[in-house]
């Protein structure tokens, strides 16, 4: 018994040192040439950071291109989903207010044409993108309150949708919000 | 839609490609050939046991191997709850996290043993760096390692041949986290890092958003536990919600990498075995009967999640995205779907999308994924699973057939099957009367809140914590309001016998068929590579499951499914 406990201890240690030192220091010391050296990707406007590239902000004012609802208001310190089930009234009685409200600050916009992600939460809580139709279907709006046309916005939001071989077409909400900001 | 279905089966087929190779190298270093990365690894290989003063080939009976690995276990398990209970004000802490109270730490600390990684707390504000890297990471290498070496003996004792000597364990061991786990690890955690993963020492930044609210980000060395918590199918993330984190899982190639690295080697596992035993079909009787399994489960739940919520159509908004609570937008309703059923067949329990959220008959399919445990399974541990199954599979045909029911030559009798047998009814027994006393516990106490949804819905999310702990798996319905004593306790001792139970089981079946006189195949054997046998435990599974689960899943997702439709 004794001897057995010894060696699981020396073994032990000797797994500590590769893979709780070295490892992680050559996975380290290689990320110090990735994008962001490993601290995460940020954005910067007039040389000061915005925001995080992967981290979604929150974005409800009507002058900007609004972001998905958050379980943790984007609080990027912490993570989270609603964790709602299908079946829940309180759920499906706050979707039909995020529904209500949408349709207020949009009033050109029919119910058919909201997209889902729209009213409902992502599952980080963080989710930095949007779908091209959940950012188009917003444009109406935006273009009223900043005097902007509205083929200048389409063509905004088709010049900042990404379309991966694989997966689904996303908007970054940050992005594309920065980018509008410039719009004269 | 369309592309993002063919996405999904492109991942599939791309996971099952290099899973060939990759088994024929298993093969390989388990019965210590030659391989390619020798020249680097041997030495590494040699100055572990050098230190450590072990003989690499002394052989051991299948007691000594189980000897071995239950005392090793035991020593990582102390050291797991001391630095658990202490990282407060142990160093590498820059976000001053608090030190976990002793029963979140046991639950903690087992379920990281046991390659479950169930998570009772959140990442972001639970635990220091040096948890993530001193408690996580090495726990995910080592009990992934345990499961492989497990396995490597029962490949051992299948040889025909009459021996007691199956191997060394830890010869076993060392060589599956050296030359499986850490190469494939090291390549996941350089796509993560890449890709915008963070591996950094420095603690929260801060900064001032576009409409001005001040921002915390929660940082960290995490592409090098993401990529072991998927190579080793451990599952616990590094932030709170898992992969679903746009900085565990930045985009739809990382999250194409971490499927793959999550299924490819309980795949490589079925075909090692072939390779090992040179019995190439029976690798693909056991890849055909899992395969059907595992598509069984994720096709209704892609389907239902394309489809969506039917409340929420009611309401008359777009639906053609699917089910987009709890879903990111850049992976998308089907691939978020698919990852629900990888890592319930799989025991990884790593989530890209909350499983709370997910549509009822999907919830049923990421249940039965867990509840039958046997589709390609954890590393290492699924290979044993699915070996139970074989040896019941082979009585129940034997009987029914008028045969001798024996499995690679050697003879199954009363004392295997009587383990086989305690093995898969431990199974069903731990998960119902967790289930069962904690519904006694939500309807008889007045003042227990832990259910985050009412109803149907929140049986589920009981009967999911059990399964998940039973199946060593770690995903959750995370709405469960678990970091209380009764869940941290009654679910790590669930743990604890859902890994060990398991392992005892077919090491005990193998090593004592292993000492059985070798019969030679004629015309009165039973053939357990055909398609019929494969027909057969896909039989076995599809009943035992059925009929422990049936009533449980009437009760809470079937339910719930009438309920909204």
């Amino acid at each position: 018994m004794k001897q057995h406990i010894l060696t699981a201890l020396r073994l032990t240690a000797i797994c500590i040192v590769i893979f709780c030192v070295a490892y992680p220091a050559l996975i380290w010391a290689v990320a110090q040439a990735a994008p962001g050296q490993g601290k995460g990707e940020t954005i910067l406007k007039n040389g000061k950071v915005i925001g995080y590239e992967k981290i979604g902000q929150s974005f409800t004012e009507d002058r900007y291109f609004n972001s998905r609802p958050s379980a943790v208001s984007y609080n990027a310190a912490g993570s989270g989903g609603s964790n709602k089930g299908a079946s829940n009234p309180d759920y499906l009685k706050e979707v039909q207010a995020r529904i209500d409200t949408f349709l207020v600050h949009n009033p050109d916009v029919k119910i058919e044409q909201i997209p889902v992600e729209l009213i409902t939460a992502s599952g980080s809580g963080l989710d930095p993108h949007l779908s091209p139709k959940g950012a188009k279907i917003q444009i109406g709006r935006i273009a009223k309150i900043r005097n902007i046309r509205i083929e200048k916005l389409v063509q905004l939001v088709d010049q900042h949708t990404d379309k991966p071989i694989m997966g689904p077409d996303v908007v970054h909400i940050l992005k594309l919000n920065l980018a509008l900001d410039e719009l004269k | 839609m369309n592309t993002e279905i063919l996405s999904v089966g492109l991942t599939f087929l791309v996971t099952i490609l290099p899973a060939i190779p990759l088994g024929r190298y298993i093969s390989k270093v388990y019965k210590g050939e030659k391989t390619l990365l020798d020249p680097v690894l041997n030495p590494l290989d040699k100055l572990i046991f050098k230190s450590t003063g072990l003989d690499a080939n002394r052989e051991m009976n299948w007691k000594q191997h189980l000897y071995a690995l239950l005392t090793v276990n035991m020593v990582w398990f102390f050291v797991a709850m001391f630095l658990l209970m202490n990282q407060g004000w142990l160093p590498l802490n820059p976000d001053s996290n608090p030190s976990m109270s002793p029963h979140l730490a046991f639950n903690t600390a087992i379920s990281f043993l046991v390659n479950c990684n169930l998570q009772h707390y959140s990442g972001e504000t639970g635990m220091s760096y040096l948890s993530q890297i001193l408690f996580v990471t090495f726990l995910q290498f080592v009990s992934a390692a345990t499961g492989l070496a497990a396995a490597a003996m029962v490949f051992n004792a299948l040889k025909e041949r009459t021996t007691e000597k199956l191997g060394n364990f830890y010869n076993n061991f060392v060589k599956s986290l050296t030359r499986i786990l850490l190469p494939v690890s090291i390549v996941v955690a350089l796509i993560l890092a890449f890709n915008g993963t963070p591996m950094n020492f420095q603690g929260k930044d801060q900064f001032i958003s576009v409409q001005g609210d001040t921002v915390n980000v929660s940082r960290g060395p995490a592409a090098a536990m993401i990529a072991i918590k998927h190579v080793g199918t451990n599952g616990g993330g590094y932030f709170g919600v898992n992969s679903s984190h746009p900085l565990e899982n930045p985009n739809y190639l990382t999250n194409v990498t971490e499927i793959i690295a999550q299924m490819i080697i309980p795949l490589a596992m079925v075909f090692a075995i072939g390779f090992y035993l040179k019995r190439k079909k029976l690798s693909w009787m056991i890849f055909g009967v899992m395969t059907l399994g595992f598509l069984m489960l994720v096709i209704p739940t892609i389907y239902s999640e394309i489809q969506g919520n039917p409340q929420i159509q009611q309401m008359g908004v777009d639906q053609r995205a699917g089910a987009m609570e709890g879903k990111e937008t850049h992976i998308g309703a089907a691939a978020s779907a698919y990852w629900s059923i990888a890592t319930t067949v799989i025991s990884t329990g790593s989530v890209n999308s909350m499983h709370d959220s997910s549509m009822p008959i999907s919830g049923m399919m990421q249940l039965l994924a867990m509840m039958t445990n046997a589709f390609y399974g954890g590393v290492g541990v699924g290979i044993l699973n699915f070996y139970v199954f074989i040896i019941i599979a082979v009585f129940i045909s034997g009987l029914m057939v008028g045969r001798t029911p024996e499995f690679m030559g050697k003879k199954i009798e009363a004392r295997e099957i009587k383990i086989a047998m305690i093995v898969a009814l431990f199974h069903p027994f731990l998960i119902l009367v967790g289930t069962a006393l904690s519904a006694y516990g939500i309807t008889n106490l007045k003042d227990i809140a832990w259910l985050n949804n009412p109803g149907f819905h929140g049986f589920s999310e009981m009967l999911y914590e059990f399964t998940s702990s039973a199946a060593n798996n770690g995903s959750g319905f995370e709405g469960l309001g678990d970091n209380t004593p009764w869940w941290n306790i009654s679910t790590g001792i669930v743990l604890i016998l859902g890994r060990f139970i398991p392992i005892i089981g077919p090491l005990a079946i193998a090593g004592l068929l292993a000492t059985k006189k070798s019969i030679p195949e004629s015309a009165g054997t039973l053939k357990t590579d055909t398609t019929t046998f494969g027909v057969m435990i896909f039989a076995v599974i599809f009943i035992i499951t059925a009929l422990s689960f049936f009533p449980a899943l009437t009760l809470g997702p079937i339910a719930e499914y009438f309920s909204i439709y």
